[in-house]
């Protein structure tokens, strides 16, 4: 029997049975989509549609199509790579670090913050697979296989290699991750298509549901192995986001070359992960009425997060400064004074108002029980943390180390159109998953609904 | 599946009479053929005496033969099958091949064990599973006993069912 404190916060309000939480995150799949679902799918796919566009002419023409020069060879691409990366860490922060941590909040999160995992993982990686040039040869220069002038192989001192097995163990992780909990979830929509007589989806549910029963020993592996795969997964994502700051820390370009990068875009990574399940959920909350299930308290709960997350990012920014002013290294100690005040000082303090200020405001707890506030730092914390990845690739590159070399670096459409690919793409998938997916974890939702619910009066 | 089983079917509306309810039944002697609940009820598996699972093991063993499958091919890649000079420094160390074998060794663990998980559990997607009530995905606890196993009547196992608190108690014919 579970027995939970009278003075903790409700976790599932308005007095909902089990039978009411299959009943209402099953009616989503079951019902016909809406008219403001049909809205945004068709927004989602206009942006697709034109970023595909962009990407077929840039693998046609090659990455010259980009705004890259000889000095500046990496900007938005590897900018929105660590993006997409690092908001995928909140889903596997809430769904394995939360569940080893047993913080029953994660409930009715999870689920949602692992299919954002999953998307935006396959977001980012299309960012460096496509910067590869010729998209084809991608597993044949990734991956260890002989090359065809004898047998040279692939460079495993590499951190670009490390991140092809990191990016690829992440995401296969996490989407068996995800799926394992889905499984029991399919079940009950099956079931449910049973009774209603609905052949043809019984049949798919049942398929994707792997003919789950439910059995006592069934559970008791399950949540075995649910444990190991949250073990598995914690040292995971910590490791994945370090190789990807790897990729700038173990080059001797001033401006990356720091031994805080592992911890600090760790950090970043959940603090934009946050902020993205913030957005995401707050949507979603209001168009499948969940307001009973992901509460201001759940919403609270995530404010602190970015509170904690935020202000380690806010002193990773000053610490950065104080060992370029300490380690008494001229060309560090340019970088960063030519970052917050030369040509790109915009982006800078664009980040630093975005990252370091804006989630101080959640210390009023007016504001972080507010679901406007929320929503609105959510999405400045989402640019700033964009800006922060512009920051450190595009101002360590810009000057080089010969004056002759300087530059600067301005997008172009093509840069443009695969960010827009991303987030139609991100969006499409988004959108698929609430509606042909139960969008909360409702087997998890229903062992707590006795404990934690509101009893009626 | 053999043809012809007969079972009882107790239903059980609340977790925690469930749990009270199966170790009463095994005390009177009856087997529990097994428990279908929506979610999992912690002390279910040890109120119904079954083992632990061993799929720690399981996980454990494919972890650590990526582990050593790693290890090995990076040191054989580099150290003897193409040895490269870079900056002077040894052709294979060890270093550099711990996040490729760390991740090597989660991946194989996470899909060894999860495999392991669905071949135990026979789960597959094309087969079709023995339902003895539709509820028991949704809000019920669903105890199944099989008469095959048991030397007591049908009439008698109803009984007992009813007495620890199935709100129902149904025949399922398979």
């Amino acid at each position: 029997m579970q027995v939970t404190s009278t003075i903790r916060e409700t976790l599932v309000t308005g007095g909902k049975t089990v039978r009411d939480v299959s009943e209402d995150i099953s009616r989503q799949v079951e019902g016909k989509p809406t008219n403001l679902w049909w809205t945004a799918f068709g927004i989602s796919l206009v942006f697709l549609l034109f970023g595909f566009y962009c990407l077929c002419m840039l693998l046609w023409n090659g990455i010259g199509m980009w705004g890259l020069n000889k000095t500046v060879g990496w900007a938005w691409d590897i900018t929105n790579f660590v993006w997409w990366v690092g908001i995928g860490h909140a889903g596997t922060l809430i769904s394995a670090i939360l569940l080893l941590f047993r913080q029953r909040w994660r409930m009715s999160i999870n689920r949602a913050a692992e299919a954002m995992t999953i998307f935006a993982v396959i977001c980012a990686a299309s960012f460096p697979a496509f910067h590869m040039g010729r998209l084809w040869l991608g597993f044949y220069w990734a991956l260890p296989f002989p090359n065809a002038f004898g047998s040279l192989w692939v460079n495993f001192n590499s951190p670009l290699l490390w991140d092809v097995f990191a990016i690829s163990t992440y995401f296969s992780v996490s989407l068996v991750f995800w799926y394992m909990g889905l499984i029991p979830d399919f079940a009950v929509i099956r079931d449910r298509a049973v009774r209603m007589g609905s052949k043809t989806r019984a049949l798919i549910y049942n398929g994707l549901s792997f003919g789950w029963q439910g059995g006592a020993k069934t559970w008791m592996r399950y949540e075995s192995v649910a444990l190991i795969l949250a073990g598995l997964s914690t040292p995971l994502v910590l490791s994945v986001h370090t190789i990807v700051s790897m990729d700038f820390a173990t080059s001797v370009i001033p401006g990356w070359h720091t031994t805080i990068f592992p911890p600090y875009f760790v950090a970043g990574a959940i603090f934009s992960g946050f902020a993205m399940v913030l957005t995401l959920l707050l949507v979603t909350r209001k168009v499948f009425h969940l307001e009973d299930y992901i509460t201001i308290y759940h919403v609270e709960l995530m404010n602190i997060i970015i509170i904690i997350t935020g202000s380690i990012v806010g002193i990773a920014y000053i610490t950065e400064f104080f060992i370029a002013w300490y380690g008494q290294v001229p060309a560090e100690q340019y970088a960063f004074i030519n970052r917050a005040t030369g040509p790109y000082w915009w982006a800078y303090w664009s980040m630093m108002t975005c990252n370091v200020i804006s989630p101080q405001l959640f210390w009023f707890k007016k504001i972080r029980t507010n679901l406007v506030s929320t929503f609105i730092i959510s999405i400045i914390v989402n640019i700033g943390m964009w800006f922060e990845r512009f920051v450190i690739i595009v101002t360590s590159l810009h000057r080089d180390y010969l004056p002759s070399s300087w530059s600067m670096f301005y997008p172009t459409m093509y840069d443009v159109g695969e960010y827009l690919f991303t987030f139609g793409f991100f969006f499409t998938c988004f959108l698929l998953f609430a509606k042909f997916f139960p969008v909360i974890n409702m087997a998890e939702v229903k062992s707590i609904v006795k404990a934690t619910s509101e009893k009626k009066h | 599946m053999d043809s012809n089983k007969n079972f009882v079917v107790g239903v059980f509306d609340d977790e925690d009479v469930l749990l009270s309810a199966v170790e009463q039944v095994r005390e009177k002697g009856v087997r529990i053929h097994e428990v279908y609940s929506p979610f999992p009820v912690h002390g279910l598996d040890e109120a119904l005496g079954y083992r632990r699972t061993r799929l720690p093991i399981a996980a454990f063993m494919f972890g650590i033969t990526g582990t050593i499958l790693a290890l090995f091919t990076q040191t054989w890649m580099l150290g003897y099958d193409w040895p490269m000079d870079i900056g002077g420094k040894n052709h294979a160390s060890l270093p550099p091949f711990i996040p490729v074998t760390f991740e090597f060794t989660v991946l194989l663990s996470a899909f060894g064990m999860v495999i392991t998980f669905l071949i135990v559990s026979n789960m597959k997607p094309y087969s079709w599973p023995r339902q003895f009530d539709l509820r028991s995905t949704d809000d019920k606890h669903v105890m199944a006993v099989d008469l095959a196993d048991n030397k007591l009547s049908k009439a008698e196992i109803g009984r007992i069912l009813k007495d620890n608190g199935a709100s129902e108690v149904n025949e399922k014919n398979f």
